[in-house]
């Protein structure tokens, strides 16, 4: 388990946008995230993560708000704010005639840095690209192209590194290459933000979890802390005679019947005092219904997020 | 690292890259006006030349050549001012650029410095390659060097307010072929303002480019249709609104931020 710095390494006060077409993308946004972290901000599409970090990194005008980047408010002091961020943006966008080894170093000139031909080289070597440095970009394959994308940010030797999306549509293999590029990057000393609709992403790498929906910010837990604290039990009871009905004797349990009536279900608090387990059983066992077998599994991420964005009533 | 006052390195890499990507595509920036001028030249000295030897003492073909070549810097500049804010626009990398710790006057000077440069090596090649057909005098080489760049830089601003304004790439032709060209060829490029009746003159002197070729041309034979000084303000009044427009355009994110 990582430990961060206390002190936030972006801080993100009252922040609001409402588009010229009066759709309102973010309301009233606080948020902090803290140094050394790997923070996933999961929300389903048009939920207002890419509105988030396009502001943060001077893409979109906030409609009010404050935000400041490692010490740096990212209006007043935008220069000093934006040398300290890096942004790999969801398309992959390049200038396709460029080579890899140009449009990289292009982007290290851009963020007002002079060159430096051995972190340019170290970059491209982490990221498996120094023997495409001198290929043209129409060349690369989608996967490549990402990298590419990712070199690109990191070019300036950014602190904090935004990631939109950063494995969508790419392939199981890339995935888990992005997700050791990630700690990689955490590991020396890179805040990472992410955003992803992908509920494994975020379970697999987060330290911290925001779930955005329409524009609220519905809440930001750690990721352990989270999934102990909203997560569920089902134990699953496999029954030796398959069952038309729940008795009503077990109604106490509200348990569930599937598989064609050939599985029981409970689904029980593993934070309650009295998680009722037990006296099912015994009650199970005085009522004469044997089961062959049992199982019992947590609820993940993905069921949170569902039940998160799904059951909260929209704020007015 | 503190943030420098000036980003030199930030102007100095799109600066770069748009001459790469002028490089890259040599053939479209360099070769083709030359040609296209070239059978201007062929076109207009040799058959209008022909019936009319001299326009005030100089040679027909000469006197088209300040004409000629400012025909070619309007259309370059416009279209490189243009193209090099747009493609980014129309492509999506616009989003490294506005997340860049670059400031408005530095995206500006890169965008249309590299434009304006493109320019005046373009109408330098065509003064040489005009020079080959008629022997050409420069009066006031320093003056046109000044109108050579000053003009450059104009409408490659120009070019860049078209490139922010337009949506699409139709957008983007629409200006200079449908309003910048026509006034060139009625602004004097080929003939003096003075050959034209009162009343069409008077419309004349409407016409902005006018007092651009005219100042151009004083500055090769030391003859214009109005005042240098006239051509030299009207030139400065158009660089400076275009100026205030680029600068109206990043104070409000227009068609760069939402």
């Amino acid at each position: 388990m990582a430990t961060f710095a206390a002190s936030p390494i972006v801080t993100i006060r009252d922040l609001t946008k409402t588009y010229a077409s009066g759709l309102q993308a973010l309301k009233p946004i606080d948020l902090d995230i803290r140094k050394g972290e790997i923070f996933a901000l999961l929300g389903p599409n048009g939920a207002g993560k890419t509105t988030l970090i396009s502001i943060v990194c001077g893409i979109v005008t906030a409609t009010t708000g404050e935000i400041v980047a490692d010490g740096h408010d990212i209006r007043r002091d935008y220069r000093s704010a934006r040398m300290k961020i890096g942004l790999v943006p969801q398309e992959l966008t390049t200038d396709r005639f460029e080579t890899v080894w140009q449009t990289v170093t292009f982007s290290r000139g851009l963020f007002a840095r002079p060159p430096d031909r051995a972190h340019v080289e170290g970059v491209l070597r982490d990221l498996s690209l120094w023997d495409k440095r001198k290929a043209s970009i129409q060349t690369l394959s989608g996967g490549m192209k990402r990298r590419v994308m990712i070199a690109k940010a990191l070019s300036h030797q950014p602190t904090i590194l935004f990631l939109d999306e950063p494995t969508a549509g790419v392939d199981v293999e890339l995935r888990r290459d992005m997700w050791a590029l990630v700690r990689r990057l955490r590991e020396g000393g890179v805040t990472i933000i992410l955003t992803t609709h992908y509920i494994d992403e975020a379970e697999e790498m987060a330290d911290r979890i925001g779930v955005i929906n329409k524009g609220e910010l519905i809440l930001v837990e750690d990721k352990n802390t989270l999934m102990k604290k909203l997560g569920s039990k089902r134990l699953t009871l496999v029954l030796q005679e398959p069952m038309m009905s729940v008795p009503e004797a077990l109604a106490d349990w509200h348990l569930a019947l599937q598989a064609g009536g050939n599985e029981l279900v409970y689904s029980f608090d593993i934070n309650a005092e009295h998680t009722g387990v037990p006296s099912l059983l015994r009650r199970l066992g005085e009522l004469g219904i044997a089961f062959r077998d049992l199982a019992t599994n947590q609820s993940s991420l993905e069921d949170i997020f569902v039940s998160l964005v799904s059951e909260r009533p929209e704020r007015k | 690292m503190r943030p420098p006052v000036f980003n030199s390195q930030g102007v100095w890499a799109i600066y770069r890259f748009e001459m790469a990507r002028a490089f890259r595509t040599i053939w479209q920036s360099l070769v083709t006006p030359v040609i296209t001028t070239s059978l201007y030249f062929i076109v207009f000295g040799a058959a209008i030349g022909s019936r009319m030897t001299h326009v005030g003492g100089v040679s027909y073909g000469a006197f088209i050549v300040p004409g000629l070549i400012l025909l070619s810097l309007f259309q370059q500049s416009i279209f490189n001012g243009a193209f090099g804010i747009y493609m980014p626009r129309f492509i999506g990398t616009i989003y490294e650029l506005l997340s860049a710790p670059v400031s408005p006057p530095e995206i500006v000077l890169a965008y249309v410095g590299a434009a304006a440069t493109k320019s005046i090596v373009l109408g330098l090649v065509i003064l040489a390659t005009a020079a080959l057909f008629v022997p050409i005098h420069v009066l006031h080489p320093l003056w046109m060097i000044a109108f050579l760049v000053l003009t450059s830089v104009t409408f490659s601003l120009v070019g860049f307010i078209l490139g922010i304004w337009s949506k699409s790439f139709e957008q983007m032709q629409i200006i200079p072929m449908l309003i910048v060209t026509p006034l060139t060829f009625l602004g004097g490029a080929f003939y003096s303002i003075d050959m034209l009746p009162p009343t069409w003159r008077a419309v004349a002197y409407a016409n902005p480019v006018v007092y651009l070729v005219s100042g151009f041309r004083w500055s090769f034979y030391g003859q214009a249709d109005v005042q240098v000084a006239i051509s030299l303000g009207a030139t400065l009044a158009l660089f400076f609104a275009c100026l205030a427009v680029v600068s109206w355009m990043f104070k409000t994110g227009y068609r760069l931020k939402s």
